[in-house]
């Protein structure tokens, strides 16, 4: 087992004020063939859209050339959905304030 | 002003992206995908090196304007198709812009990069030039557009419609949720504005929702189209988004985009904000 690329999860929180900022972050992998930790590979044609707590859309962005993602929310329940070609995946998060949720989202 | 002048699909796209008569511009709030693909024969304008003074907060000058499009191959009789990321947030913006300084034929391509992407349909990376040509511009057009003394005179008389997240509108947000919740300016929104955020007018794919559910979000939202309407989000790209459905695809006439936006007016001493859902 060998651990691919960075380290797994969302981009680098360098510079980000965590005790003033709620991050959501994290990295979209399809099934790779790869014996990786994450097994998986980056998909960087995915856009993941962050849904309150009542189902409305709050922000989307497409993942990066790593296939991460990040949003800057409030405390509380939120939800995660993740649309690329021929995928479509939910994921419900509870983020807090001053501790960054950091995900692996297979699709 | 109609579905059928304002939006094309992805193949219509398709079949014209070789006319020299149709022009295909991205304009992204992410300006480097532009680089890591684009449609064929697309070229980029920057939101905020292209499309903004830089000195002042303001549209760039006619000149500007006409400078723009002439170094871009654009004539008055090209037809602009415009795309972008982020559920054509930018692109709407680009196109409220190019009638603000009177362009005939402006049309977007509906779904944007998004379902561009979502339908796994071709990017390239090759720039395309475009012969440059001798553009003229019409004198601004303020009957689209909103300044700040006229959102202020609206409260409680004029449709005001904020299509920010409901996070945003009661003040639990500052900024969209992609981006740092800094600023600053003041959280709320303007008293007697409905939150009737963008989205509600967008498919999943990004997408526009049809003409009936179009026209359902807004009067079942309590909005009396008959009379006049002003929007706005935080800088003015989401509210285009908002503008484009009620002026392009439904057909209101008085409806008008507030650029300035939240920016601005929470930042106004002494006006009325108002909180909470």
């Amino acid at each position: 087992m060998r651990t691919c690329g960075a380290t797994p999860g969302g981009p680098s929180l360098a510079g980000i004020n965590l005790a003033t900022q709620t991050v959501i972050q994290g990295v979209i992998l399809k099934a790779g063939t790869d014996d990786c930790v994450p097994n998986g590979v980056a998909v960087t044609n995915a856009h993941v859209r962050l849904l309150d707590s009542t189902g409305e859309f709050t922000a989307e962005v497409p993942t990066n050339l790593e296939g991460q993602f990040r949003f800057f929310a409030a405390p509380g329940s939120w939800t995660l959905v993740v649309q690329a070609p021929g995928a479509r995946v939910e994921q419900g998060v509870i983020a807090t304030q001053g501790s960054p949720t950091d995900l692996v989202i297979h699709i | 002003m109609s579905r059928e002048t304002s939006l094309v699909t992805a193949d219509w796209v398709l079949q014209n992206l070789n006319d020299p008569k149709v022009a295909i511009i991205e304009v992204d709030e992410d300006t480097t995908l532009y680089a890591q693909g684009h449609i064929e024969n697309a070229i980029t304008f920057h939101w905020r090196e292209d499309l903004q003074d830089g000195l002042i907060r303001d549209l760039i000058s006619k000149e500007k304007f006409e400078a723009l499009l002439s170094k871009n191959g654009i004539s008055n009789d090209t037809t602009v198709v415009l795309y972008g990321g982020n559920n054509n947030w930018f692109a709407t913006y680009a196109f409220w812009y190019f009638k603000v300084y009177g362009h005939a034929d402006v049309r977007l391509l509906d779904g944007g990069r998004k379902r561009w992407e979502l339908d796994a349909r071709p990017f390239v990376t090759v720039v395309p030039t475009r012969v440059a040509t001798r553009y003229v511009a019409k004198e601004r057009d303020n009957t689209i557009r909103a300044y700040r003394d006229e959102v202020i005179a609206a409260i409680g008389t004029k449709n005001i419609v904020d299509v920010r997240s409901p996070a945003e509108f009661s003040g639990e947000l500052a900024a969209p949720a992609h981006l740092p919740q800094e600023g600053g300016q003041i959280k709320g929104h303007i008293p007697t504005a409905k939150n009737i955020p963008w989205s509600k007018a967008a498919n999943e794919d990004g997408t526009f929702k049809s003409d009936v559910e179009l026209k359902e979000i807004y009067q079942g939202a309590g909005v009396d189209l008959a009379k006049d309407t002003i929007a706005y989000c935080r800088i003015g790209e989401r509210s285009a988004f908002s503008w484009f459905v009620l002026h392009e695809l439904l057909g209101v006439n008085n409806v008008k985009n507030y650029d300035g936006s939240w920016t601005e007016y929470g930042s106004l001493v002494g006006v009325p904000v108002a909180v909470g859902a």
